[in-house]
């Protein structure tokens, strides 16, 4: 008897097992889109699913390193289209792992800006889409710092009276880039000297740090726990929401700037739905709701002149021309170099 | 249904008597995971911390040793010493504070005792992350103890006690207490009140009996303890993160680093593998003195 029983189970378990793997394959247009979590309206994917018909499935990733080490470990298998910035699309691109784009599927590109259509890691958009795109500077409350900043060294040397109320970002590439940008080198040397003189000046701005904090320094300046923080712009827009004495500067030395991008997984298996989305984000009035939703700018000159001039009004940043956004240094894939930076990090992290 | 038999487990002659067969059934699904789930794993961040970072954070499968000579450099010794030093904080205070509470549980009521133990697990049912966050507010500059110093006049300027070390210790003791106190509570219900007695009755006073007898036998107990909480803390990288804001790095944060940030996943199972082995010895190290202990007649 008992053995009977377990054979049973044994043969729903199989069943079940059969079902589950049988669902996997069953809708052939599908695809799955993986993002950070809230960098898109949370009606798009359903607006999407009712033009096309094509169903799409979200699935979030915190960190580029992530959704990468997912990519990396997997073949991209399971994901159709990836969110991710653009050092990421040149590593990925190099490891062979998402595939070229087919300019007539995505006829909406025509609606980017030249300059979008011309960024140095991918000219022509071959693999990849920017879908948002940005700078990374200093977001402060006005109402409490006696001058306004208008330098890295405002950050990283501060008076006395703002320090112990300042958090930088902690990411690796942002951390030493604030201070490179400050000594005058690019946010991507690779040579060994200025890389130890980045890490000894940041080793010293870390005494006036409040914190290292790459997610919830907005509210540390809402709360004024903090005064000036260390912000891309689109974040510091969420600081602006909720108190309107809250600005951002972008450092009068330069700083990075970052684009987001859309990329089509080469293992995708359904890669023409998967341009049709990167199609359908394209549009004028899509992409201008991603705007408006997220409070980044996008890389859409007709989205972008279709805005609300008073949303321009309450969040100066989002006013940013691309010919000013082109004026900062992209940020590029470090290659090798990576390691050096990633210790750099390290020591400065975990320097007394 | 009931009409079909099965002739080939009959004409089988049985080599396994059922029980050991049902033993057998039982034990293959929990050892089965563990090789799974476990052993795989484990073995596979040992093969990989062979090889080399490829150029775009891929591996290039290419032997190298170059991982472990890292590894010794000083910058990391330095927070593998910190981290040591951290968790074994936490550990003492965890006990200081996790003995006294299980033993008033251990010696309480018995209809007591059962509210009490559940009162120690609650915090668990809520979110790690979520509880962390609560610290946030608590402890930061405008936080309830802030608030509550100045409002009582104590403190005209408000006092730090946020993203540094101290920060870094509540939390950690917080989130792990409970690890200390269940096995300790579990030592201390099982001595029997027959040993207390007969140690007073030979003279030794109250505080001389815990001391010479309590103490001891639930010495087993407190070194299970001390082990979850200083293996949890050693990994732990959220907690320096968040309530040390990130000014001091754990063996958890350089490990979680290499994976997610620097895609150096050679170096990053090079440390795991260093970390494991530490771990393991100091677990060695514990079943060595439970089992000495064991052998003395003073457990059990």
């Amino acid at each position: 008897m008992t053995l009977r029983l377990t054979r049973k189970a044994a043969i729903g378990l199989a069943f079940a097992c059969g079902l589950l793997l049988g669902s996997g394959q069953a809708s052939a247009e599908k695809i799955v889109i993986s993002n950070w979590d809230g960098y898109m309206p949370a009606d798009l994917l359903a607006n999407f699913t009712k033009e096309t018909g094509i169903e799409a499935e979200m699935s979030v990733h915190a960190t580029n390193e992530e959704i990468m080490g997912k990519v990396v470990a997997g073949g991209g298998k399971g994901y159709d289209v990836l969110f991710v910035s653009s050092p990421f699309v040149e590593a990925l691109q190099n490891l062979k792992l998402i595939a070229p784009l087919d300019p007539a599927k995505i006829p909406n590109l025509a609606n980017l800006y030249p300059e979008a259509r011309a960024l140095a890691y991918d000219p022509g958009n071959a693999h990849s889409v920017p879908y948002a795109w940005g700078t990374t500077g200093l977001c402060y409350r006005s109402d409490l710092v006696k001058t306004a900043p208008t330098s890295w060294m405002d950050m990283l040397k501060p008076s006395d009276d703002i320090r112990g109320k300042i958090t930088m970002l902690a990411t690796d590439r942002w951390l030493m880039a604030a201070g490179e940008k400050a000594l005058g080198y690019s946010v991507n040397t690779t040579n060994e000297d200025e890389i130890a003189k980045t890490k000894a000046l940041l080793i010293e701005a870390k005494k006036s740090l409040l914190a290292y904090d790459d997610t919830t320094f907005y509210s540390k300046l809402v709360s004024g726990e903090a005064v000036l923080v260390h912000a891309w712009d689109g974040w510091c827009n969420y600081g602006i929401a909720e108190n309107a004495a809250i600005k951002f500067v972008v450092p009068k030395e330069g700083s990075d700037m970052w684009v987001d991008t859309m990329v089509v997984t080469a293992a995708s298996e359904h890669k023409d739905a998967a341009m049709a989305f990167i199609n359908y984000v394209l549009r004028p009035e899509v992409h201008r709701w991603v705007a408006e939703n997220i409070l980044y700018k996008v890389p859409n000159q007709k989205a972008m002149e279709g805005l609300d001039p008073k949303l321009i009004e309450q969040y100066p940043n989002i006013g940013m021309t691309p010919a000013d956004l082109m004026k900062q240094e992209q940020l590029r894939d470090l290659g090798k170099a990576q390691k050096d930076y990633t210790r750099a990090v390290t020591e400065i992290t975990s320097a007394q | 249904m009931t009409s079909i038999t099965v002739p080939t487990t009959k004409a089988r002659p049985r080599r396994w008597p059922p029980a050991a067969r049902t033993r057998a059934g039982l034990l293959a699904l929990p050892l089965g995971w563990i090789a799974l789930f476990l052993v795989l794993p484990c073995a596979l961040v040992v093969v990989l911390s062979f090889f080399e970072r490829g150029t775009y954070g891929g591996i290039d499968y290419i032997f190298t040793l170059e991982n472990y000579g890292r590894a010794a450099d000083r910058l990391y010794l330095g927070i593998l010493l910190t981290s040591l030093k951290i968790a074994s904080l936490v550990t003492v205070i965890a006990f200081v504070l996790g003995y006294p509470a299980a033993y008033l549980i251990a010696t309480a009521p018995a209809r007591w005792q059962k509210l009490l133990l559940v009162l120690a697990v609650l915090p668990f049912w809520t979110n790690y992350l979520i509880r962390t966050y609560a610290w946030i507010v608590i402890l930061n500059r405008q936080g309830l103890i802030n608030g509550l110093l100045s409002w009582l006049g104590i403190a005209s300027e408000p006092v730090d006690l946020l993203y540094n070390e101290f920060a870094i210790l509540v939390g950690l003791v917080y989130a792990y207490l409970p690890f200390m106190i269940l096995p300790l509570y579990a030592a201390i219900s099982r001595l029997s009140p027959d040993l207390i007695e007969a140690s007073t009755d030979l003279g030794a006073a109250g505080f001389t009996s815990f001391r010479r007898i309590t103490l001891p036998l639930t010495v087993p107990g407190a070194a299970a303890g001390a082990i979850f909480v200083f293996v949890y803390s050693m990994g732990n990288f959220i907690t320096p993160d968040l309530l040390g804001g990130g000014r001091t790095v754990m063996v958890g944060n350089l490990i979680y680093d290499q994976f997610l940030t620097a895609r150096d996943w050679p170096f990053g199972a090079a440390l795991s593998f260093i970390l494991m082995g530490l771990m393991m010895a100091l677990l060695s190290l514990q079943a060595f003195l439970v089992n000495r202990a064991r052998r003395m007649g003073t457990y059990d």
